[in-house]
């Protein structure tokens, strides 16, 4: 089965989605996500979306369930890398991806998590 | 696709003169699978570039056009899409048709209403899609089927 591979690095988990996101693909990320949480006691999540170039409502959904459950499980999400004109369509959709954690990039995004890269 | 086909040429008479624009190059998908949505926005990025649209427009009719093809496949219980480059002889667009056979529905004010759902979801398909588009249109006939007409312009 098709699936997005979620990398570890310490108490982080890392996802990139750089394939064309359909529904299913999207509900295996999310089981994949809060089982990979609770296994490696995890205590962030940085979804990098940079290479999305549409985030509908399914996907929008997605997230913010992810970002819920994250936190029900003591830990926390960032969305990463959003593209300007992704975010105008969302906003337009009536989409506001309440409770989730945004950054416009990785580095960013680690510093929220409280993670310094250097 | 044969049911969806006829069924868009049922409602072809009521949306599809496109308030006069020529249609070019019509192509019909099918759309069952969430593979056959990924297909869909694919093609219609592919004819928003061809047009010119601006990257946001871009955005706007392939997310409009995958809330529009979930509709048809989880409301309609599958049906198609078909792709039109439209001109009116000031400007081009592209103009997508959602077509099903499926139960249709009741109460389109209801559907059109953010944050209306029956099936679970977040109900923005529908009201989100109208914002995202410069043209909409619906034909709903109760146990017949629904098309969706949508047009973005090149402005």
């Amino acid at each position: 089965m098709e699936r997005i591979p979620i990398l570890r690095m310490g108490d982080l988990l890392l996802v990139t989605i750089q394939v064309d996101m359909h529904d299913r693909l999207a509900m295996t990320l999310q089981d994949d996500l809060t089982e990979r949480i609770v296994r490696d006691s995890a205590k962030g999540v940085l979804i990098d979306i940079s290479a999305l170039d549409l985030v509908d409502s399914f996907i929008g959904r997605m997230i913010s369930n992810t970002a819920a459950m994250a936190r029900v499980l003591d830990a926390q999400t960032v969305v990463v890398g959003m593209q300007p004109a992704v975010a105008i369509t969302l906003v337009e959709l009536g989409l506001t991806l309440h409770g989730v954690k945004t950054a416009l990039n990785v580095e960013k995004g680690m510093a929220l998590l409280g993670k310094n890269l250097n | 696709m044969n049911a969806a086909t006829e069924s868009a040429v049922k409602f072809d008479s009521v949306l599809l003169d496109w308030k006069g624009a020529f249609r070019l190059d019509r192509l019909s998908l099918p759309l069952r699978s969430d593979e056959d949505v990924v297909a869909l926005r694919r093609h219609v990025r592919e004819r928003a570039v061809g047009i010119g649209l601006s990257l946001v427009d871009q955005t706007k009719l392939i997310t409009a056009a995958s809330e529009l093809a979930r509709n048809t496949i989880k409301y309609g219980g599958g049906g198609g899409a078909h792709l039109d480059k439209l001109a009116d002889g000031f400007r081009n667009g592209v103009g997508l048709v959602f077509v099903d056979d499926g139960p249709g529905i009741p109460d389109l004010d209801l559907a059109l209403r953010d944050g209306y759902t029956t099936g679970g979801g977040l109900g923005l398909g529908l009201g989100g899609s109208k914002r995202l588009v410069d043209e909409f249109d619906i034909d709903t006939r109760p146990g017949e089927g629904t098309a969706i007409a949508v047009v973005k312009w090149k402005r």
